[in-house]
């Protein structure tokens, strides 16, 4: 027998199975990052003797713009799609995925940096909470990485099985993406500019 | 998504994308603007906070559709929302309240000389 | 994204319910999954409940095993452990008798292996998989891909804390509450097993809390209003919040540990620690607080989590065991609805010790007195459905009648130590650990043994044996009481826990020492009161007596909608109609004396 409303969407809930789904993950995840964040104030505020690093601000700023600009992609590939241009939508989500790769890079290119300073997680709190808020962040940019690339690749044929489906699906990527973006927004200034 | 699937509403939800995008790209260069001003610890905080904080609403509200969700869906954030505070509040409060000296704005106040 | 089956109609079974009693309808007529698709990556919510429960209760058995060592070596101390003495190894226990090193890590891993392993996979993972899709009439739960991987991330999470038991220094030692410093800069690599393996663990719980509340907002049939639900679904409603929202601050804990362990960062390490003589050469800073804060945060909700499905299945039973309708439905559920937000904020109880200042003790305490209303509200409620009740003394019945008053004993004896005055003296005592396995053994564990008994008919379409059932309740309910209950007079005394010795070396514990020897034969009692159930459960299976779909004649779906065992794929041959509330026992004018959910109503 078939789930219900894994497309169509529960009369009574206005939501289809995914979009709960998503939102509810999304719900753990303010956890997570509230906890984390909660974890930075703590340990800063507990602490005297707390050093804040001069951060690469520029490349932090370039990064931040990145993962605005994927936002705007990832929404316009699902408004794409909406409108049944499949190769639009295709050209934004590829954008979508580019754009993270280069937020990747950039981090390598800061975390590299921070090395040859002699900068380490270990070598203070402020280090330890820097490299895990943006580990953990980029753990979750690289999750959606994959997933996308699913997405644009074996996963695409289901716009020609169960369009609908596909179509909820996007929509759920997008969600979890601009979550990322959503924490991004908030790193930033915590931790290079505060 | 329900509703509003003509090709007209379509283009014009991409108009508003378009907004919110510079809207956010603009928030962000005045972030770091802002930064350069030389606060002091607690208005710096508030300042960068109300910023994020305004950015991270354009993305909810108009790039996840929070706007025009569901009913459900607001019950669900409205209570992470709660206990999210909570996550920050208590154990703060904690620390503000504890035997001894535990809480110090010292580790707030400064940040060594920026070097870009 | 469902089930390979989709889209193949279910051939129509005979409908002589004693002919297929037994009978899988699993794929006849259609492509035959192999037995790894069908069996081992099952994506059928029913074959993942039970793959839940029989690796639950694997771990139980295995977590039990590990407590009868330390009782062993609490009630014999300094003796050789029996029987299995010489496999323990000459690290942990050369000769023999158990070092206190290797007791640390008995005492960690029981616990939690009994919580994380064990107690909840079976309350949720195994009961709410198997029985809530059937109980809101949905033909599987609403992912069922993610489903199976919740149980294999389970599974996985299980063998990386098995496997550190053979870790370089053994495994995990610092508790189930794995405390920096000492977690940090002392324990072995056993202990960072500990944190992967938690991970596993998270993520699993992570995807089942999401499966389970979509599955019961969204997957309800028609007519299977809110208020229709029963008990048992609200209560896993309400633990999938818990866990959906309570864990990640656990895990964030755990990533920072993991890297003060591993990288050597010092979130939780302050400035200066000593250790063995030595200033731990560290940067510092840290506080070791921080993680007592994130560790509670999540497990007081986890506690909740442990105890609702539970009362959930004490609901059922007693309903359907009295004949009558649950006393006050609604403010049953209002009070798990409160009770769940509750727990949220009452986590620093378990901190009263550390320092904290009056506001927040005072906080803490208030909320936690708070707390006790809907616990309260939710045991009476079950005990005035008693009252005037045409009580049915079967085995489930039994279990759920002796968890009345046993989780009344451990709630009672919570109230000294959430006040902070009294926790003074009684906080890391032998009181501690007799209030908590009050509500978790003879509660939840009962709770969860008059489930087993209670939907086994169900699952294998045939009853567990009636006799062998009553000796393993009365054997196991004195026993376990024989265990337990020293350990307030233990504690009353201040004797601390987690004492290899059992508080033997302090003068204050000398008049209580007397207390382990008969807690320890108590232990071993109860385990061989588990034998006559371990028997019966796979006795039954090939020779337990047949019975048909509703052999308890009960009212819920899982009982009057499908076959015992349900069908196949997607449970009901046609989806159910709910009409009815969920415990319409002797409905005045109704011939039988229960109205099943989906029987309309007669015309005129």
């Amino acid at each position: 027998m078939e789930i219900p409303y894994t497309v169509e969407v529960r009369p009574d809930t206005g939501l289809y199975n995914a979009k709960m789904g998503i939102w509810l993950f999304l719900a753990s995840e303010v956890m997570l990052f509230g906890a984390l964040f909660s974890s930075y104030v703590i340990l800063r505020t507990g602490n005297p003797d707390w050093v804040q690093h001069p951060m690469n601000v520029g490349l932090a700023t370039l990064n931040t713009m990145i993962l605005i600009t994927s936002s705007v992609t990832v929404i316009m590939s699902w408004a794409s799609l909406r409108l049944k241009d499949f190769a639009k939508f295709r050209i934004y989500f590829l954008c979508t995925l580019l754009l993270a790769g280069c937020f990747m890079v950039v981090k390598a290119i800061e975390y590299n940096q921070e090395f040859s300073q002699g900068l380490f997680p270990w070598s203070d709190n402020y280090m330890g909470i820097y490299f895990t808020l943006t580990g953990l962040h980029g753990l979750h940019v690289v999750g959606g990485m994959v997933v996308i690339a699913y997405l644009l690749g074996p996963g695409a044929k289901m716009w020609k099985t169960a369009p609908e489906q596909y179509v909820n699906r996007i929509e759920s990527v997008g969600l979890y993406w601009h979550f990322v973006d959503l924490v991004w927004i908030f790193l930033f200034p915590s931790l290079y500019l505060l | 998504m329900s509703g509003h699937n003509s090709p007209e509403d379509i283009k014009k939800e991409t108009r508003t994308y378009l907004l919110v995008f510079v809207a956010l790209a603009v928030a962000t260069l005045v972030t770091v603007a802002v930064s350069y001003l030389d606060l002091n610890g607690p208005q710096a905080i508030i300042v960068a906070l109300f910023i994020a904080t305004i950015k991270a609403g354009l993305v909810a509200a108009f790039f996840m559709h929070l706007l025009s969700e569901e009913k459900f869906i607001y019950s669900v954030l409205a209570l992470t929302l709660v206990f999210f505070a909570v996550l920050f509040i208590l154990p703060i409060g904690n620390y503000a309240d504890a035997v001894g000296e535990h809480f110090s704005m010292e580790g707030v106040e400064h940040r060594e000389t920026e070097a870009h | 994204m469902s089930s390979i089956d989709e889209q193949h109609p279910e051939e129509v079974p005979e409908l002589s319910e004693e002919a297929h009693v037994g009978v899988h309808h699993e794929d006849h007529g259609h492509q035959e999954e192999s037995f790894i698709w069908k069996y081992i990556f099952s994506t059928d919510h029913k074959v993942i409940g039970i793959q839940y429960g029989i690796t639950s209760l694997l771990f139980l058995a295995f977590g039990f095993t590990l407590m009868l060592i330390m009782r062993w070596q609490l009630g014999n101390p300094g003796q050789p452990v029996p029987f299995i003495g010489n496999l323990l190894g000459q690290a942990n226990a050369p000769g023999g008798i158990v070092l206190p090193e290797f007791y640390n890590q008995l005492g960690a891993m029981h616990g939690t292996i009994m919580v994380f392993l064990g107690v909840v996979p079976l309350a949720v993972g195994a009961f709410g998989n198997y029985v809530v899709p059937l109980q809101i009439g949905a033909p599987d739960m609403a992912f069922p891909k993610l489903n199976m991987m919740s149980y294999w991330v389970y599974f996985l999470g299980g063998v990386v804390m098995l496997s550190s038991f053979f870790a370089p220094g053994g495994a995990a030692n610092s508790g189930w509450t794995s405390y920096p410093p000492l977690s940090v800069a002392v324990a072995t690599e056993g202990q960072t097993y500990w944190l992967i393996g938690m991970t596993f663990l998270i993520t699993s719980s992570l995807l089942g809390s999401v499966n389970f509340i979509v599955t019961i907002v969204q997957l309800r049939t028609k007519g299977m209003t809110w208020m229709r639900l029963p008990f048992f679904v609200w209560a896993q409603l309400v633990t999938a919040f818990l866990l959906l929202l309570a864990f990640p601050p656990l895990q964030a804990a755990g990533v920072f540990q993991l890297m003060d362990r591993v990288l050597g960062t010092s979130f939780f390490l302050p400035s200066g620690l000593v250790v063995s003589n030595q200033v731990l050469q560290v940067a510092g800073g840290g506080s070791a607080l921080l993680w007592q804060h994130l560790f509670w945060f999540l497990a007081h909700p986890e506690v909740y989590v442990l105890v609702l499905p539970g009362m959930g299945i004490i609901a059922e039973v007693i309903a359907n065991n009295t004949r009558k309708p649950l006393w006050g439905y609604k403010p049953l559920v209002y009070s798990i609805i409160f009770l769940g937000f509750m727990s949220f904020i009452v986590w620093a109880h378990h901190m009263f010790m550390t320092g904290m200042g009056t506001v927040m003790n005072a906080f803490f305490q208030t909320t936690t007195m708070i707390i006790s209303i809907p616990s309260v509200v939710i045991l009476t409620a079950l005990l005035l459905t008693l009252w005037g009740a045409s009580i049915r003394f079967n085995t489930p019945m039994l279990f759920a009648l002796a968890f009345l008053p046993m989780f009344g004993i451990g709630g009672l004896t919570g109230l000294p130590l959430g006040l902070s005055p009294s926790d003074i003296h009684l906080h890391d005592t032998y009181y501690v650990i007799g209030h908590f396995h009050y509500v978790v053994a003879p509660g939840t564990i009962f709770a969860l043994f008059a489930g087993i008994y209670y939907w086994y008919p169900k699952v294998t379409g045939r009853r567990m044996n009636e006799m062998l059932g009553k000796i393993h309740f009365f054997a196991s309910l004195v026993f376990i009481n024989g265990v337990f209950f020293p350990m307030f007079l233990q504690g009353l005394a201040g004797v601390s826990r987690r004492l290899y010795d059992g508080g033997a070396t302090y003068s204050h514990a000398q008049g209580v020492l007397e207390w382990n020897a008969f807690m320890s034969n108590s232990a071993f009692l109860l385990g061989l009161a588990q034998l006559p159930f371990i028997f019966n459960f796979f006795w039954s299976i090939k020779k337990g007596e047949l019975v048909d779909s509703n052999p308890w004649q009960a009212t819920t779906l899982e009982w009057v909608a499908t076959t015992s065992p349900p069908l196949g794929h997607g449970n009901f041959e046609t989806m159910p109609v709910v009409y009815n509330g969920p415990y319409e026992y002797s409905v005045p004018g109704h011939d039988d004396d229960y109205l099943p959910q989906n029987m309309a109503p007669q015309e005129g």
